[in-house]
């Protein structure tokens, strides 16, 4: 597409809105600064009632915020109305106009510019070959599956080439298969049309497999921005660590520090983790572990005793209590290895440069 | 916390909208001239006399014995009627949601709950008179006995129970159809009887809808003009007393006293109506019932119900009946052979028929699709969109539904017949005085531009009577927009929006499409029930306006049935073929068939539920 790409930045932007039971004020979405880099994949990944749709919805022009500013490329767009905003909106609910068929949703967009109608055909057609619906535009909304749905609503988004794309949890109105090959979908015709896109979802694997940056949302304030693998293996703090992924808390004490690693006191045991900056003795810190990174063996860690043990076929499920917290453990590829049986005094090991530090 | 940046915010994004902004502030001066004004006035004028507040008026029409008799006089119909209403309503819904029925019995039912809906409103009190009054078919004729008399209480009763059970009945038929059948199985299982799960699960469930319907038809009997004009004789009602009050006595500030109190009534029944039951019916009964019920079929009980609700149905339909067929005798009550269309050539030779026919026509098919194109803007407006005014806009066309029509009547004629705030007194719009051919008092300025002071022309003109045809079908038309529209998933239109419409392109191409059928419906229930209204209009109406309704109350009262039958006749077929005409147009033209191609069969069958209350 010929169309300067555009960024969006959020500048301390709050969205107050009112409790329906107490009729008090809070805030859907507290003092967030975002940017959001031309032509980059981002997700709004959290729990419901995170203020991720709120801010969203801010973006598109539906909700206007009490503080701060949204800026589109350069330009502050607060007081713009959806109609006049540079952006395209993928519902959940699809949203297709039901008593227009494929084609006409499609053109939709290009008919209220004036295109002419050569264009609009030309154009919509192309778009609808994009996303592998050549031959359906004579049908109605209704006759289209789910899936195809929503590549008309995608396809629909397309077709006026805004600068940014907006997906409201575009996919989970879908079956669990069709989940996966869509968002492969999805990022494929990103990749190739280099749209900025903004993707709001409660699906982890979803943010994962999409994204170049995820941004954690957590009681309407950002938890946690950067990409996937930063995410997953340096979260900042618990609410992160839990919500991507699984993860297992354990605390510990500083005893001394040997260079770039730390000695904790883990249940009476030291245990060597890579250190982070402005760690003082004698305080307490969570190491999270994540269940795939750590093995039971016979000796040799943190001693354990087995809780649970359950076959789940590509891996076995340990739970095991070291001291008094609980580990959850995956074992993947368990046939013909040694299977810890309930009841069982083990030991739980793990390489020090797959845990982190909170 | 401050929420003005967004509240200025949504300010800014409303006034780049032109189109939005000027329809908001067109509704809002159309509801604050038509509803809000009329009744403003009514106010001021039983309050304010000559120098200042004063409670005088009051004090006059309280002192008035016929003014406290006729208030006891509508409450006790009221109560009644609405009881029995109630009753009757929840019986037929009761058989035909419960019971197996035979397929003729549920066609019969759903004749009697169109009937009410494509004739006039007093109708019912002709036939009463004509089967059961003093030359009555069946009292006079067939039992023989001379002087029954239908005129008064028990004449009214049966009249507005018979109007207004059909209301009832749908509101509770749509009732009972939410209610889980899991529940009362469960019941049964547990080892209650039929008549204990009725009454221990079905009836507390339905307990808020059956004050509702109640309610409903209270107020409705309590508003009813036409049907205590005709055979209440003597008993007089609330709405009968202020007419008589204008037309007889020309009190208008009695009336206008009389009519604050009518409309106090209904207005704190319809707060109750409103906030109070409708809430907990929705609270008890929500959502659809997960599957289908079994119907009863034992004998026991199928048996008598079906007789019982079809020789209700029987009568209701006869007396409908008697109104064509009375208009075919020489003589009502004396002579019924050879039958004869010499009063239908009357209506047209010798009473004005085809003016008024031609007058009650255009008038209702200019004010149809006024009405529906303003109820859905409403709708849209309330359901879809998020403004300052909107709370105003929603109560006010709310509100109108609380307002009798009489009450209505005499607010236009105490609003419009002096101009805006009885302006043609201002000086500014008064006429020169001229004593002995010298002029001592200059004509006003403005005198000349508005001789009847502002919007002072509007009294009196056909204009004034399609406005209150517009907003007498106005509640009830944004009642089912509403209903239609919350049904209409946001996001369609926020979509449209999004992909740069405004708002009347969104309106247009995509709301206004998805309720076609509810328009239609709304634009024909509109026509019917301007075509057929009466209490407000006949305060209002001139000489040089020929209405259908007024005649044929003319007629009634008079005594001269057969005319007034012909008339009535003839205003049934008009509203009855244009409702034909509506559900043929829906069937071939409507959303249904376009958007559910697997349902074609199923639209076929359906027909669209007009509104059934209606202004007597």
């Amino acid at each position: 597409m010929s169309k300067e790409k555009k960024g969006v930045r959020l500048d301390h932007i709050s969205k107050i809105y009112q409790d329906p039971k107490t009729g008090k004020d809070f805030y859907a979405v507290k003092d967030t600064s975002l940017t959001i880099e031309p032509g980059s994949f981002v997700t709004l990944l959290g729990p419901s009632g995170c203020g991720k749709t709120t801010t969203l919805r801010m973006i598109a022009g539906y909700e206007s915020p009490d503080e701060g500013e949204i800026y589109l490329g350069e330009e502050a767009i607060n007081a713009l109305t959806p109609n006049k905003r540079d952006t395209a909106m993928v519902f959940q609910s699809y949203a297709l106009l039901p008593h227009y068929n494929v084609f006409d949703n499609v053109a939709y967009g290009l008919k209220l510019r004036k295109v002419p109608k050569e264009e609009i055909q030309k154009r919509v057609m192309k778009i609808l070959d994009l996303v592998e619906l050549t031959g359906m535009e004579g049908r109605m909304t209704n006759q289209l599956s789910g899936g195809q749905q929503q590549r008309v609503a995608l396809a629909r988004a397309l077709v006026i080439e805004p600068s940014v794309l907006l997906f409201d949890e575009p996919l989970s109105n879908l079956d669990a298969k069709l989940r996966v090959s869509m968002r492969t979908e999805i990022r494929r015709i990103q990749q190739e049309v280099g749209i900025t896109a903004i993707y709001v979802t409660h699906d982890q694997s979803e943010a994962m497999a999409l994204s170049d940056n995820i941004i954690i949302m957590n009681k309407g304030v950002v938890a946690q921005m950067g990409s996937p693998q930063d995410i997953y293996y340096h979260p900042n703090s618990e609410f992160v660590a839990d919500f991507i992924g699984e993860a297992n808390f354990l605390k510990g004490t500083l005893e001394k520090m040997d260079g770039s690693h730390a000695i904790l006191n883990v249940e009476g045991h030291p245990t060597r983790v890579p250190a982070k900056a402005g760690m003082t003795p004698g305080a307490e810190y969570t190491v999270v572990l994540r269940p795939e990174s750590a093995l039971l063996k016979d000796e040799g860690g943190l001693p354990c005793e087995v809780v649970l043990s359950c076959f789940m076929g590509s891996y076995q499920n340990y739970h095991v209590k070291v001291g008094n917290s609980l580990v959850k453990l995956t074992d993947y590829n368990p046939k013909n290895k040694r299977i810890y049986q309930v009841g069982e005094k083990c030991s739980l090991v793990f390489d020090p440069e797959s845990v982190h530090i909170l | 916390m401050a929420k003005s940046q967004s509240a200025a915010l949504d300010r800014k994004k409303l006034m780049a909208d032109p189109v939005m902004v000027g329809t908001i502030v067109v509704l809002i001066t159309f509801l604050t001239l038509f509803i809000l004004y009329p009744l403003a006035i009514l106010l001021v004028d039983s309050f304010y006399g000559g120098e200042g507040f004063t409670l005088a008026t009051f004090q006059r029409i309280l002192a008035m014995p016929t003014f406290i008799r006729s208030i006891g006089n509508t409450l006790k119909v009221g109560f009644l009627v609405g009881i029995l209403s109630t009753i009757v309503g929840l019986l037929f819904a009761y058989v035909e949601v419960y019971v197996k029925l035979w397929k003729i019995v549920g066609g019969l039912f759903k004749v009697v709950s169109m009937l009410p809906v494509v004739s006039p409103p007093f109708v019912l009190s002709l036939s009463m008179i004509m089967l059961f009054g003093k030359a009555g078919i069946i009292t006079r004729q067939w039992l023989k006995i001379y002087d029954n008399s239908v005129y008064g209480f028990w004449g009214i009763v049966i009249v507005q129970t018979l109007t207004f059970f059909p209301v009832c009945y749908m509101m509770l038929k749509g009732l009972l159809k939410n209610i889980d059948p899991s529940l009362e199985e469960a019941a049964r299982d547990m080892g209650a009887s039929r008549w204990k799960v009725f009454a221990t699960v079905t009836f507390p469930l339905l307990l808020p809808g059956l004050g509702n319907a109640f309610l409903v038809t209270f107020i409705e009997s309590i508003a009813d003009f036409a049907n205590p004009m005709i055979i209440g004789g003597s008993y007089d009602t609330l709405a009968t007393t202020i007419y008589l009050q204008i037309t007889g006595a020309y009190d208008k500030e009695g009336a206008a006293a009389m009519a604050v109190v009518l409309l106090c009534i209904t207005l704190g029944m319809f707060i109750v109506q409103k906030y109070y039951l409708e809430a907990k019916t929705a609270a008890t009964l929500t959502g659809k019932a997960s599957r289908g019920r079994m119907l009863i079929a034992d004998r026991s009980v199928t048996v008598p119900l079906t007789i019982l609700c079809s020789l209700a149905t029987i009568f209701v339909i006869m007396m409908y009946a008697c109104v064509p067929i009375g208009a075919l005798f020489p003589t009502w009550g004396y002579k019924f052979t050879p039958l004869t269309f010499k009063w239908f050539g009357q209506v047209f030779t010798r009473y004005h028929g085809l003016q008024a026919f031609r007058d009650s026509f255009v008038l209702s098919l200019i004010a149809a699709p006024i009405t529906a194109l303003l109820s859905m803007i409403i709708s849209y407006l309330v359901v879809k969109r998020k403004f300052k005014a909107k709370g105003f806009i929603e109560a006010v066309s709310m509100l109108a539904m609380a307002v009798p029509g009489t009450v209505l009547g005499v607010g236009y004629i105490r609003g419009y017949s002096g101009g805006l705030f009885h302006s043609a007194n201002w000086s500014i719009f008064a006429d020169a005085v001229v004593e002995n051919g010298k002029v001592i008092q200059e004509a006003g300025a403005l005198h000349g531009l508005f001789p009847n002071g502002l919007l002072g022309g509007v009294y009196g003109s056909a204009a004034i009577l399609i406005i209150v045809f517009i907003v007498r079908s106005l509640p009830t038309g944004t009642r089912s927009g509403i209903s239609a529209l919350r049904q209409i998933d946001k996001s369609i239109e926020e979509s449209a929006y999004d992909m740069g419409a405004d708002s009347f392109k969104v309106f247009m191409t995509v709301t206004l499409p998805l309720i076609k059928d509810s328009f239609l419906s709304g634009l024909v229930t509109a026509f019917v029930r301007s075509i057929t209204a009466i209490s407000a209009i006949i305060l209002l109406v001139t000489p040089s306006v020929y209405l259908i309704t007024v005649q044929i109350n003319e007629f009634a009262e008079k005594g001269a049935y057969s005319i007034a039958c012909a008339f009535a006749t003839i205003l049934i077929l008009i509203t009855y073929g244009s409702v034909l005409l509506m559900n043929l147009f829906i069937k071939y033209f409507g959303t249904s068939r376009k958007l559910k191609p697997e349902k074609v069969k199923k639209a076929k069958t359906k027909r669209i539920n007009i509104q059934v209350i209606k202004e007597g």
